[in-house]
């Protein structure tokens, strides 16, 4: 845990971990728009971030359990009783675009 | 060439909780759009999720009827996609460590014979809303009611062989949750929903051909008839040349054809990983030996106990165990009357024929299962003949009341008392001196005018075998 | 008398009768608006908190007043308060109403504290200097050209720059502590499962949690004590008892063992080392054994931490779609361009940064080389810390690597960044409690030292803190004091 000690020096990547494709790929599965200048950024940006977090790779967890969670408590269960009354009006007064009561989205083909 | 067809299903079941999977809003269907969404289903900023103690029991109870093995630690996880009708950008499921593991489920076929088919496993998972498409100015409408609805994903192993087989495999799922009383299993309000994975491949190879996955099929019939094309299509594409290729179709019940699904092409990265937000379920030994200690009489073990024990044929047996109030009904019938085949027919014949008539579910009928038997205690007493018992059953489901007082009250008791009856033959006789001519010249048909001359002088309530004995008595001897 | 700057004071004064809540809150108030360059505070609520503190007042004198009746707090803009308007300093939540109270919010009203605003933040808590915020950047009080640190950036430059005594933030990697250490404040991130996570807006959902700013150990004490403890809402609030924290300020410390990762602390900056040299020092006198201790693996954190919190960010920040609330780009043609487009405009370059990043670590193929490892590696963490608390009742470090550093040092460059959180990531990771207190000066200013502690030994930490600062007057000093 050098702070002061710039990691991307000593740690050169030997393979690239993202290209403009790999990225356009990423972007579409996290519904982001990105334009051209964004996207070359990003690629230098996240190549930088995995060289960082790359320093995983040199630890040993031959035999180790993924942790999940911090503690380790059982997930407690709710009794099955209604509680939440209908607040539709209160949860839709800052909805982009509501009629009847519903949601609208730009129609949705199936 | 002749195909071999390999199906394996995929059942949604909607769980019959009182509040939603992660949430205290109401399970319910049929309110006005979004009013059963709660701050948890619409994904607002900050919310978060709490299991429902009850689904977790639903499934447990689920597992242990189809012999399977129930997770002591199972995990929720998050499956990440975008789809307007999936508030979160996530829908809460499981992967690694479902809750119920490997377990078999008995089915019986069309002809009568069972097979046992293996499932795979069953987890838990939150339903997504609806989108409607009705044209909101060109927009389409999201109603996140049914979002959070509790889920039981039940998947089969690539068993089933025949689209009828995986009919049969369906209506168990279907008999076997609602016996079990974890859903209503109303396919109308999409309580029980299918996807079917369907493969063909040269008879007797043991490899699996590349498969298609039919989604949301929402029916018993059109299951078999989508599965049914969807064979017929592969058989004819691989026959003149072609490939399957693995993609997901929908089935057009207008058409009656399968087509590939739009945007569904490419396979879908959903990156699954544990929802930090849940923690993992410890599913304790103790709570499971308690479900397995309340676990009803099953479908498969009341019907051969119907069979093995009470004696009746298979497709009674099968029909009877269809639904748990039927079977609670028959018993209760065939008790009261110690006659468990005549109170199969009646309740297979007559009862079944008048619910259906009024639409109504047996719980429902007019007439408790003991007054029934009571009725066919009366067939079997000789008080009244089958068909006066129908005439009886009729008053008894329309205007109610007990049947001896209403055999009473009409006078429908039947006639055995020989004295009276010998009178009214002699009476007959008399009165038709023709027809004597005509039966005792060989005319053996006429007999018949005699039987509907004394039923129509009884009120049909003389006993026919006696009236015939007494007849032939008459007119041979005299 | 001037008017008490911090939480123990005002709720000390309070009860005193030597002034209403009405007179805090309208200075309160005054202050927020005479100051408008700091960027601290992205929403006022000048007259509900007006009525709040007047009702409080009439609490008072009826009798009826709970440990911070009439105090005048603000909380991040990441906890959702019913009727105003909840950002996460982003675009996406601009003009979003929360519909609902966040569990921090209402326990902070049960205890009586009059809500006058919501403080700025690194855009969903996503940052280590406050420069990330859609309302504009938050100035560090002591030197307005640097920053405060992030991402409670708000909360803390509030406190510092004695607008409001106390606050609340939230901590997934540091963001209490670290901007604690730039604005000279105490700051507490809890062990995780002990403040609810309801109504937080979530960045990274098994790293986060609430917690106290404010000047003293008391301080954020008597805040810790308010907003601490079981709620059903959330699955991973812990049901176990809750300590007198106020009380454990004062409770004696000789004979607890403090641990120094020596390890950790070569090359420090010649400041930052000095500063942790003289808590130990102080601990010391104050009869405390200060033993070297062994944390393997921690170094790896900071890489471990930056596969975990993005990969969670990504799918905690998919709701933001622009359906149901939020930003909605101007005339989508389909759904996908509605997605695309809002979240392009909704959400700022760091955000789209870990989405990205998180979505890569999650991805088909990496799955296992990244989230999975970085999972292991985070048992390992939390398995070194564990060991150690078995030798060791806390454990010392610097809060940063360095006092706050100039507005715009670090934006072009996230991996510096990123580093700022070398020293407060591993407690995220093992769950653990860590506080930060005022511990010196880099010139003018102010650096921490960070104290770590077992699961729910937050008690613990503030005796430690207490003692050091019954000592020490570093949290007495003020941006503007004569050095
Ligand atoms: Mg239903
Ligand atoms: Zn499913």
């Amino acid at each position: 845990l050098r702070a002061g000690a710039a990691p991307l020096s000593n740690a050169e990547p030997d393979t690239m971990h993202i290209d403009a494709a790999a990225l356009s790929h990423l972007a579409e599965l996290a519904r982001i728009g990105l334009d051209d200048g964004e996207a070359q950024r990003l690629v230098d940006e996240l190549e930088a971030i995995l060289a960082l977090v790359d320093r995983i790779q040199e630890v040993d967890v031959e035999g180790v359990e993924p942790l999940a969670h911090p503690i380790d408590l059982a997930q407690r269960l709710r009794p099955d009783r209604v509680t939440e009354p209908d607040l539709r009006e209160r949860y839709q007064e800052g909805a982009p675009a509501v009629e009847d009561g519903l949601f609208l989205v730009p129609r949705v083909v199936e | 060439m002749s195909w071999e067809t390999v199906i394996g299903l995929e059942v949604h079941v909607q769980l019959a909780t009182a509040s939603k999977l992660f949430s205290g809003a109401p399970n319910t269907f049929g309110a006005e759009p979004n009013r059963t969404a709660s701050a948890v289903e619409l994904g607002l900023p900050g919310v978060l999720p709490v299991l429902n103690a009850e689904a977790v029991r639903m499934a447990v109870r689920f597992g242990l009827a189809v012999e399977a093995e129930i997770a002591e630690r199972t995990v929720f996880a998050r499956k990440n996609y975008f789809y307007p009708d999936l508030p979160k950008g996530y829908q809460i499921s499981q992967l690694d460590a479902p809750i119920v593991g490997r377990g078999r489920l008995q089915i019986v076929l069309p002809d009568g014979t069972t097979k046992t088919v293996g499932i795979t496993r069953a987890h838990l998972e939150e339903d997504a809303g609806k989108s409607l498409h009705e044209d909101y100015h060109g927009m389409t409408g999201i109603d996140l009611n049914r979002a959070g609805t509790p889920l039981l994903e039940i998947v089969s192993e690539p068993d089933l062989r025949s689209a009828a087989e995986a009919g049969a495999y369906l209506r168990e799922i279907h008999t076997l949750v609602r016996w079990l009383g974890i859903s209503d299993g109303n396919m109308n309000e999409g309580s029980l929903r299918c996807d079917a994975n369907v493969s063909i491949r040269p008879a007797g190879s043991g490899t699996l051909g590349t498969r298609t996955e039919i989604k949301n099929v929402n029916s018993f019939r059109f299951l078999e008839k989508a599965i049914e094309f969807e064979i017929a299509r592969q058989i004819e594409l691989v026959e003149r040349g072609g490939t399957v290729v693995q993609e997901t179709r929908l089935y057009d019940a207008d058409r009656d054809e399968t087509r590939p699904m739009r945007g569904k092409e490419h396979a879908e990265d959903y990156r699954y990983f544990p929802d930090p937000d849940l923690l993992p379920v410890e599913v304790e030994p103790a709570t499971v030996a308690a479900l397995r200690a309340e676990l009803p009489e099953l479908p498969r073990e009341r019907r051969s106990r119907f069979v093995e024990a009470l004696g009746l044929p298979e497709q009674d047996a099968r029909l009877l165990a269809s639904d748990r109030d039927t079977a609670d009904y028959f018993e209760a019938v065939a008790a009261r009357a110690g006659d468990a085949r005549l109170a199969a027919n009646w309740v297979l014949g007559e009862l079944a024929a008048f619910l259906n008539r009024e639409d109504l579910a047996i719980a429902d009928a007019p007439l408790r299962a003991e007054t029934l038997g009571d009725l066919l205690l009366r067939i079997r007493d000789e008080t009244i003949s089958t068909k006066i018992a129908k005439t009886v059953f009729e008053v008894l489901v329309t205007e109610g009341g007990e049947p001896d007082a209403v055999i009473d009250a009409r006078g429908l008791r039947q006639l055995s008392d020989s004295g009276e009856l010998e009178r009214l033959v002699e009476e007959v006789i008399a009165a038709n001196p023709a027809q004597v001519e005509q039966y005792r010249a060989g005319k053996g048909k006429v007999l018949g005018f005699f039987v509907g001359q004394l039923m129509k002088a009884t009120g049909g309530r003389a006993n026919p075998q006696q009236v015939n004995t007494l007849l032939r008595e008459k007119l041979d001897g005299g | 008398m001037s008017a008490p700057d911090t939480v123990a004071g005002a709720a000390a004064a309070l009860a005193a009768k030597e002034c209403s809540s009405v007179e805090l809150v309208r200075r309160a108030l005054e202050a927020i608006e005479a100051d408008p360059t700091l960027g601290a505070f992205v929403s006022v609520r000048a007259e509900a908190a007006l009525a709040e503190a007047d009702a409080a007042d009439a609490r008072r004198a009826a009798g009826d007043a709970g440990p911070l009746t009439g105090v005048p707090v603000a909380v991040k803009d990441l906890f959702c308060a019913r009727g105003t308007r909840t950002t996460a300093g982003s675009r996406m939540l601009a003009d979003w109403v929360a519909p609902y109270d966040a569990a921090v919010v209402e326990r902070l009203r049960t205890a009586g504290a009059v809500l006058v605003g919501k403080t700025n933040l690194d855009e969903f808590a996503m940052g280590s200097s406050g420069e990330n915020s859609h309302f504009g950047p938050t100035l560090n009080p002591w030197d307005r050209t640097r920053v405060p640190g992030g991402s409670s950036s708000g909360s803390a430059a509030a406190v510092a720059a004695g607008l409001v005594p106390g606050t609340l933030g939230t901590d997934t990697g540091g963001s209490i502590r670290q901007p604690a250490a730039f604005c000279g404040l105490t700051g507490v991130k809890p062990t995780y499962g002990r403040v609810s996570r309801w109504g937080m807006i979530a960045f990274a959902s098994s790293l986060d949690q609430a917690g106290p700013l404010g000047h003293g150990a008391e301080d954020v004490a008597l805040l810790l004590q308010a907003i601490a403890g079981f709620d059903e809402r959330d699955s991973t609030s812990v049901e176990a008892p809750v300590d007198d924290y106020p009380a454990a300020c004062g409770a004696p410390v000789e004979g607890l063992r403090v641990g120094i990762p020596e390890a950790l602390l070569e090359q420090l900056d010649p400041a930052v080392a000095g500063a942790v040299a003289e808590v130990r020092a102080v601990l010391e006198d104050a009869g405390v054994r200060c033993v070297p201790v062994r944390l393997d693996h921690v170094e790896a954190g900071i890489g471990a931490y930056y596969v975990l919190a993005p990969a969670e960010a990504s799918t905690n920040l998919s709701r933001f779609d622009g359906v149901r609330f939020g930003h909605r780009c101007a005339d989508p043609a389909s759904i996908d361009d509605l997605y695309r487009r809002s979240r392009a405009e909704g959400f700022g370059a760091e955000v789209k940064r870990r989405i990205l990043t998180g979505t890569y670590a999650l991805s088909a193929g990496y799955h296992d080389a990244y989230y999975r490892r970085a999972q292991r590696v985070r048992r390992r963490i939390r398995d070194a810390f564990a060991a150690a608390f078995s030798e060791v009742d806390a454990i010392l470090t610097p809060t940063t690597p360095t006092a706050a550093f100039p507005l715009g040092e670090k934006t072009d460059d996230p991996v510096a960044m990123y580093l700022q959180d070398v020293f407060t990531i591993p407690a995220n990771l093992a769950g653990i409690p860590g506080l930060s207190l005022p511990a010196g000066f880099a010139g003018a200013l102010p650096l921490g030292a960070q104290l770590l502690g077992p699961h729910f030994a937050e008690a613990r930490l503030l005796a430690l803190a207490g003692a050091f600062q019954r000592a020490t007057d570093h949290h007495r000093r003020r941006p503007g004091d004569a050095s």
